[in-house]
């Protein structure tokens, strides 16, 4: 074990070098550009031996990515909002192809006007796209979940990309401590590179080419499959990590004080480091809460949720995101995994979108206005807070129209 | 080089989905006798990504990527980027050939992005753009490379503006090595691709590609169109090297005074794209005006061939 007391983009550049990544291909986006620069910086002074292409895009990053991984080495890129938007087409053809890589996303919200700070609308909207996506909630969890996310993106019941999504500046530019693995350990946990299939000269076969209405349903089915089984992958990652280890995060999701609770917080990642403060506030105050932190939101802990949360009073999703038109996406999942199955009742409060502070103040009063039955919308927005400014811009549109 | 010495191997096989005359399917295979069996295909969206056929069969006897439309550079880079990482790594025994092959609207338009930044890198891998001239793929579009006064199906009055030069502006990127081919002169096409997989770094090689429907021709005259586009002037087959450009084939005869010149409208009456040049009495000043184009570049060239040979033959004396 080797500590580091480092930003999170500096922990995760060095969980890459662990996991013997053969090429990085990525773009610089705040607030993602240190791992690349550490990456650069790794590699220049050669204690990294790894190929490295300063892309000109986004688009061109994951395009070389997947020119990369079809060869048969092991890739990596890292990102965040406008570049991973950028990247949307190559995302649906790397996990389409079936190619396993890695690439870490910074959550960063999305513009206009422009922001840097961190909500999930970026990963959020690429949720379709056939990627897994875990979330981080700690530094450690960063380090943890980059190696842990190569072993389960080549796992043959799985083949495909892997998004380890962690927030911006809270995680990405804060100095925290965190303990890295041996390489020996990492070694034993994470075989050398390994693939359905590459571009190969002795047995030349084409990959990606026109296929019709007759054969195309079977390969979204495989695809919707392997999601299926990383749900089981994705449990052996984290246990046989904490085996070689001795560090667990929780698989698919991860559990605070919900053995007795009547009450939940749902949350995705720094938010619920919050929430675990505003749990053990609500415990002092008497109230039986507990914290489910959602570590893969896809694929989706369908069962993990109802069970969590089937036998609760009620639960509060936090969402630090918002489908237009409908409500926090993370709600409308937990609300189907509970469909039928449930009495609880659940509530969403949309929050810290662009970098909006969320106090854990804020999550004990929503969770104690819902136990006292005084909750009457199913969403809040509870941190917001208009101002003149935006009463003048409102009353400018009104005019316009 | 002649014909005949040219590999026997097909590695583009029988049984492909192309149109009767297709010029992508002749290039590929000109191609692939050129670069034989250690390459590596990497296929940007284009008509080539139907006329290998779709799954589960394959016309293309060399192991293939599929990409997206504008991807060719960067791709080219990612698979270079790895097999440097094996050969480094001693898994690869001899280091292939990374081929990327896409068409015009891939090329100059959608993925000029991502092959500027590839060649700016040197990222090392052959790029062939196979120029057809339009978005043939979709029903003939026009796309940046698509001349002046052609008819495609969202310019049917003729297209307003002059085509862009891609080949030009690789010359710009100072790469190692840019050429032009054609389907009429295939051993220059042929050695050409073979030179440029002898270089290390980005190489860029485009093809003139007659396409019959797109174009409007018939289907048995795809080489006579290439063979009149370089004996007119249209398309200029050259290598570029080392800061220098040499002309080669028909056009390094036509400078040289070795060939005559043939009038453009020779080449532009056989193409139904071109019809309404030839009908009504504005037309004839559209194929003027093409004339002293042409006319205009050649006589450069031949100026600046003779200045080149009065200075050596200086050079010489002195």
């Amino acid at each position: 074990m080797s500590r580091m007391v480092d930003i999170a983009n500096h922990v995760a550049a060095h969980a890459v070098k662990l996991a013997r990544v053969g090429v990085v291909s990525a773009y610089p986006i705040t607030p993602q550009t240190q791992v690349i620069e550490e990456i650069s910086a790794l590699i220049d002074a050669g204690e990294m031996d790894c190929e490295y292409i300063p892309v000109e895009s986004e688009h061109s990053a994951m395009a070389a990515l997947i020119g990369a991984a079809a060869v048969g080495v092991r890739s990596f890129s890292a990102t965040s909002a406008h570049g991973l938007a950028y990247m949307h087409e190559l995302l649906h053809w790397a996990a389409g192809i079936r190619l396993p890589m890695v690439m870490v996303n910074v959550n960063r919200a999305m513009g206009p006007g422009w922001n840097i700070w961190c909500d999930h609308q970026d990963s959020i909207s690429q949720r379709d796209t056939g990627w897994i996506q875990l979330y981080c909630h700690s530094h450690q969890e960063v380090a943890d979940t980059v190696i842990q996310a190569f072993r389960i993106s080549e796992d043959p019941r799985v083949i495909l990309p892997v998004m380890v999504n962690y927030d911006a500046f809270v995680l990405s530019h804060s100095y925290m401590q965190a303990e890295l693995p041996e390489q020996e350990q990492v070694d034993r946990f994470l075989p050398p590179f390994r693939s359905a299939w590459r571009l190969d000269l002795d047995n030349p076969l084409t990959h990606g080419s026109v296929i019709y209405p007759n054969d195309y349903e079977e390969v979204r089915l495989s695809m919707h499959q392997a999601h299926d089984n990383a749900r089981r992958v994705i449990a052996e990652a984290a246990d046989e990590y904490r085996e070689i280890t001795g560090r667990y995060h929780g698989a698919l999701v991860d559990l605070y004080r919900m053995e007795d609770a009547e009450y939940a917080l749902v949350a995705m990642g720094s938010l619920a480091s919050e929430a675990r403060v505003a749990v053990d506030a609500l415990r002092e105050d008497g109230l039986a809460a507990g914290l489910l932190r959602v570590r893969s939101y896809r694929p989706f802990p369908r069962e993990e949720l109802a069970e969590g949360l089937g036998g609760l009073r009620a639960a509060l999703i936090i969402d630090r995101d918002i489908s237009f038109g409908m409500e926090g996406a993370l709600f409308s999942d937990c609300k189907a995994a509970l469909y039928g199955r449930s009495e609880a009742l659940l509530y969403n409060a949309v929050t810290g979108l662009g970098g909006r502070d969320v106090p854990y103040t804020v999550m004990v009063d929503e969770l104690k206005e819902i136990a006292a039955g005084k909750r009457r919308e199913p969403v809040s927005w509870p941190t917001v807070r208009l101002n003149r400014h935006h009463q003048d811009s409102r009353e400018g549109m009104q005019r316009c129209g | 080089m002649r014909l005949k010495d040219f590999p026997a191997e097909e590695l583009f096989l029988k049984g492909s989905a192309a149109c009767a005359g297709c010029p992508g399917s002749m290039a590929l295979r000109v191609a692939f006798k050129a670069l034989g069996r250690n390459t590596l295909l990497v296929v940007i969206a284009s008509c080539t990504s139907v006329l290998q056929s779709p799954f589960p069969y394959s016309a293309l006897g060399l192991p293939v990527l599929n990409m997206a439309f504008a991807t060719g550079g960067a791709v080219g880079a990612g698979v270079s980027a790895a097999v440097n990482y094996l050969v480094k790594k001693g898994e690869l025994r001899e280091r292939p050939t990374v081929l990327v092959w896409a068409g015009d609207g891939g090329t100059y338009d959608i993925g000029i992005q991502a092959l500027s930044g590839a060649a700016e890198r040197g990222d090392d891998f052959i790029y062939v753009c196979y120029n057809n001239e339009a978005y043939s793929n979709t029903g003939t579009q026009r796309s940046g490379a698509t001349p002046y006064a052609a008819w495609t199906s969202n310019t049917i009055s003729g297209k307003k503006e002059w085509r862009k030069d891609v080949a030009q502006i690789m010359v710009a990127h100072d790469l190692p090595y840019v050429a032009t081919a054609s389907l009429a002169y295939p051993t220059d096409f042929f050695s050409k691709m073979q030179k440029a997989a002898s270089i290390r770094g980005t190489k860029y090689i485009e093809m003139l590609a007659p396409c019959p429907p797109g174009w409007k021709f018939p289907s048995d005259s795809t080489v006579r169109v290439s063979r009149l586009a370089v004996q007119t002037g249209v398309w200029l087959l050259y290598e570029h090297e080392n800061g220098r450009t040499t002309y080669t084939a028909g056009t390094k005869r036509i400078i040289d005074g070795q060939s005559e010149q043939v009038p453009v409208a020779e080449y532009l009456k056989l193409q139904g794209r071109f019809r309404h040049l030839f009908q009504g009495e504005e037309a004839d000043g559209r194929v003027a005006e093409y004339q002293q184009r042409i006319d205009e570049v050649l006589e450069n060239l031949r100026f600046a061939s003779k200045l080149r040979e009065r200075l050596m033959d200086l050079e010489i004396r002195r």
